[in-house]
């Protein structure tokens, strides 16, 4: 512990400092989000046109996913869905003669957050497509648009203003969720902070510049929404 | 008002929409028992009747924006395959067929119905170059005259809700004329109108009809459709209950409900 630098220099870049770790951290912690995220976004299209459109199986299957991915704390299902996903997984390589794998950490927090994050996309979305006024899907099909042009000329960029609160709320839950990622032991921003507050013992200084890293993404994605969001609504009138 | 010259159906001239007995039921209630229709080209067949009669219904068949229960729609010639579906409605058989000719017709709604992301322009150009597949310089040349001849012109770069009803309605009708359809189907255009902007509207349909385009419309403005009109039908309760051409139906019609209804519109 001797010669342990102080508040600040504790935080530099270099060999001394945990700065490069806690922003390494961070980089991972977002990327992840990110993918995540994308992901997320990918399976609440899909839900959503299937919980809309689809056949009765399907929108009962999206019902189970939507329902079960909501009742289970994230916690939980992380856990559940990294040790069973990869137990099985396992099980099944070795059953058919390959040889079990390492589960890549970071993949599997993409996979399993996105998966969460895909249920509460698909309730957003469907919200958003079914508040698009009717007349707007009749005047693509009454002008003979096929189904997949309406889908995306008219009902993707239609719901958009009326999704991006509900999305951008989901960004913002992601990106704290990374943080769950932690009990598998992957190191992200979270881990990263309660490994180098256990080493210095600094915890306080440690949790409070997690917490700014966080606060500071936070505070740049909700300027990028409220772009995204003015720009998605020039089209509406302002309510006087 | 300037009245164009009377039209007369010519018998002569092909036939651009043709309905054969077309019924609809809405669960137990049958809104259409068997309506027939046939527009020729350069006609203005117009269709009134009561609140409830089933006006809308019938337009809304023509382009199977509601599926039929029973009949037959021929549209330039071509006869949609129909395919009896589950819920006991004729469905068509080949999508590719129905938007083909869903083309050849242009529809004019009530509401409107612009698309509220795209500018009046962008909505003039999107069908004809994301459907009819027209390079998009062309479809903006095209466009630019037709919103000049609506007079809107100067507001091609406006989003919808920015515009006036009639405005967006003229805009509506633009963009139904830039498929360069071979009918045109018109719900009420003037209903959702404040009273001093219907007449901004109806000049334009009436434009259209002196260019000898053919017009389905329906509609509650009686002195227009006498005037506009080649051949107009009066429904009620979903039957047929007169028609003939608007000297007749207005003038002189055969039936009482007919005759109780045009004089209480002050046709
Ligand atoms: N989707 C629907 N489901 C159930 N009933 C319907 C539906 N659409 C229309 N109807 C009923 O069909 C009947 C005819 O409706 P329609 O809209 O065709 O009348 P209309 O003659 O156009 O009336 P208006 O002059 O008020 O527009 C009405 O009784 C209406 O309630
Ligand atoms: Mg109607």
């Amino acid at each position: 512990m001797a010669g342990q630098p102080g508040f600040p220099e504790i935080l530099s870049l270099g060999p001394t400092g945990y700065g490069d770790e806690l922003l390494f951290g961070a980089a991972v912690s977002v990327s992840i989000a990110v993918l995540a995220y994308a992901l997320g976004l990918f399976i609440g299209i899909v839900g959503a046109m299937s919980k809309l459109y689809g056949s009765t199986l399907t929108r009962s299957i999206m019902q189970g996913y939507t329902t079960l991915v909501r009742a289970v704390p994230e916690l939980i299902l992380i856990l559940i869905l990294y040790y069973a996903g990869t137990a099985t997984l396992n099980q099944l390589l070795e059953s058919s003669g390959f040889a079990a794998i390492a589960i890549n950490g970071f993949a599997a927090a993409v996979l399993v957050l996105g998966f969460v994050q895909g249920a509460y996309s698909t309730e957003v979305l469907r919200a958003a497509i079914q508040a698009i006024p009717v007349g707007q899907m009749e005047a693509a099909r009454a002008y003979g648009m096929s189904p997949w042009l309406i889908f995306r000329r008219i009902t993707i960029p239609s719901m958009l203003p009326y999704a991006i609160p509900g999305l951008a709320n989901l960004w913002l839950i992601v990106t704290k969720d990374t943080a769950l990622i932690a009990v598998v032991g992957y190191t992200e921003l979270a881990l990263a902070t309660r490994q180098a507050a256990g080493n210095t013992k600094m915890y306080f200084t440690f949790f409070m510049t997690a917490g700014l890293i966080y606060l500071i993404i936070t505070l740049v994605s909700q300027r990028g929404f409220a772009a995204l969001e003015k720009r998605l609504r020039r089209g509406q009138r302002k309510l006087a | 008002m300037q009245h164009a010259a009377v039209k007369v159906d010519d018998l002569n001239r092909p036939v651009a929409v043709q309905v054969t007995d077309l019924h609809k039921r809405f669960g137990e209630l049958e809104v259409l028992k068997g309506v027939s229709l046939t527009a020729r080209e350069g006609s203005v067949v117009s269709m009134i009747g009561a609140s409830g009669s089933g006006k809308s219904t019938f337009l809304r068949c023509i382009n199977f924006l509601e599926m039929p229960t029973q009949g037959q729609i021929e549209v330039t010639g071509e006869k949609v395959a129909l395919t009896r579906h589950k819920d006991g409605d004729l469905h068509p058989s080949d999508r590719k067929q129905l938007e083909r000719i869903r083309t050849r017709l242009g529809m004019v709604f009530q509401s409107f119905n612009l698309w509220q992301h795209m500018t009046v322009l962008q909505n003039v150009i999107e069908a004809p170059v994301h459907v009819l597949g027209v390079p998009k310089a062309e479809a903006i040349e095209r466009a630019e005259k037709l919103l000049h001849k609506v007079g809107l012109f100067e507001k091609r770069d406006q989003y919808p809700a920015f515009l006036s009803g009639g405005q967006q309605q003229r805009a509506a009708i633009a963009r139904a004329l830039c498929m360069e359809p071979k009918v045109m189907l018109f719900d009420e255009p003037t209903s959702a109108l404040d009273p001093e902007l219907v007449g901004e509207v109806l000049k334009v349909i009436r434009d259209l009809a002196d260019e000898g385009r053919t017009m389905i419309l329906v509609t509650h403005e009686m002195k227009f459709a006498r005037s506009v009109s080649s051949h107009v039908i009066y429904l009620y309760k979903g039957v047929i209950e007169e028609e003939g051409p608007p000297s007749q139906v207005f003038g002189a019609p055969v039936s009482d409900r007919c005759r109780q209804f045009v004089s209480s519109a002050h046709a």
